[in-house]
């Protein structure tokens, strides 16, 4: 289902995550398997609006948001975690509430939301994503699309409590 | 200077600038954005051609301007070049105040933000000069390092801005104009000998 493809932001999430993983291994060895929570991404929160509604699709759809949910640690799939996505779109600006969805992770911790085609905006073709449902600590993420002419986009949260 | 040539230079003058304009102006983007956010765009495009005019301007390669008449123009264009800033990223606080905040604090996630913020600020910071040259009593030789320092950087700033964006401009003709805009800025600067020990009087 998930496809990994190879990039600079792959790459360097994973290299970061490995050094992490390493790093955080040498110092605690009893937690050498530990999975470091994803941090949030600058400009990531921008144009957020809080408690945007659960949807089965965002406008008239055309383009898959998906991602997985995980905890940090163990890095068990979470489920039935609420993520909000929203982007500027051919539906609407970022700010716009039509612009704006969420929806829940399933029993393997994915999510996948159908929504409207993201247009580049302020330079590039980015949606924004938000954990914030207090459980765990509130995350904000900015994937960028390699293409403007993709159709899809990916990004995957690794949450530790709140 | 014959007719034929002195037409050429202008009216190639006029595609370099305005092209890019139209080409942009074709965007498939502009369907999807706002008035504000579609001006906002355009005035950069504009800044980014009014940036090539200056240094043709001030090294003398515009037929039928004398250098006297190049240099007010070469003024009141740097005026205007304010002006387009301005509206540029006006506009484009309006569109969203969040990620102008971000670019302007140097905390935006998009690598072509602080290229557009310095340049903008070395714009303004040469603008503020030139207006205030006289009252400072500045020297001939330190205005000339200033205004050449802060060239540089508007002209490398604007252009690596320009390049790294994903916005309505079409690819080929940012290229070239960008292009042009490196080039005249080297041939005016090699021409004029700015690093030259004394100011001469053109």
């Amino acid at each position: 289902m998930t496809t990994f493809v190879l990039n600079r932001r792959n790459l360097l999430a994973a290299g970061g995550s490995f050094l992490a993983a390493g790093v955080s291994g040498l110092l605690l060895p009893a937690r050498a398997q530990s999975i470091a929570p994803t941090p949030s991404m600058s400009g990531g929160s921008n144009n957020y609006r809080k408690g945007a509604p659960t949807v089965d699709r965002i406008g008239k759809g055309g383009f898959w948001m998906s991602g997985t949910v995980r905890r940090a640690g163990d890095g068990a799939p979470l489920a039935n975690q609420r993520i909000q996505i929203w982007a500027h779109t051919t539906e609407g600006q970022e700010h716009e509430p039509q612009s704006h969805g969420a929806t829940l992770t399933d029993k393997n911790g994915a999510f996948r939301l159908e929504m409207p085609q993201i247009i580049p905006i302020f330079g590039q073709p980015h949606g924004h994503l938000a954990y914030d449902s207090g459980e765990f600590k509130t995350v904000f993420l900015r994937p960028v699309m390699r293409s403007a002419k993709e159709t899809s986009l990916e990004a995957h949260f690794v949450l530790q409590p709140a | 200077m014959r007719l034929a040539k002195v037409t050429l230079i202008w009216v190639a003058l006029a595609a370099a600038v305005c092209v890019p304009i139209a080409a942009a102006a074709l965007s498939p983007l502009l369907e999807w954005r706002g008035p504000v956010y579609i001006v906002a765009g355009f005035a950069g495009i504009i800044a980014l051609g009014l940036v090539l005019v200056q240094p043709l301007l001030i090294g003398g390669y515009l037929p039928g301007m004398s250098a006297y008449r190049g240099r007010r123009a070469h003024y009141w264009i740097g005026g205007a070049l304010v002006l387009a800033v301005v509206v540029h990223v006006g506009g484009l606080w309006i569109t969203s105040p969040p990620d102008m905040i971000d670019a302007l604090l140097f905390s935006s996630p998009t690598p072509f933000s602080p290229w557009g913020v310095i340049a903008m600020w070395a714009i303004f910071a040469v603008a503020l000069l030139a207006a205030l040259r006289r009252r400072l009593g500045l020297e001939p030789r330190t205005w000339r390092i200033a205004h050449v320092f802060l060239a540089v950087i508007i002209v490398a700033g604007s252009v690596v801005h320009g390049m790294l964006v994903e916005g309505t401009m079409e690819t080929v003709s940012k290229v070239a104009l960008c292009a042009l805009v490196l080039a005249a800025t080297i041939k005016a600067m090699v021409d004029l000998r700015v690093w030259r020990k004394r100011a001469t009087s053109r």
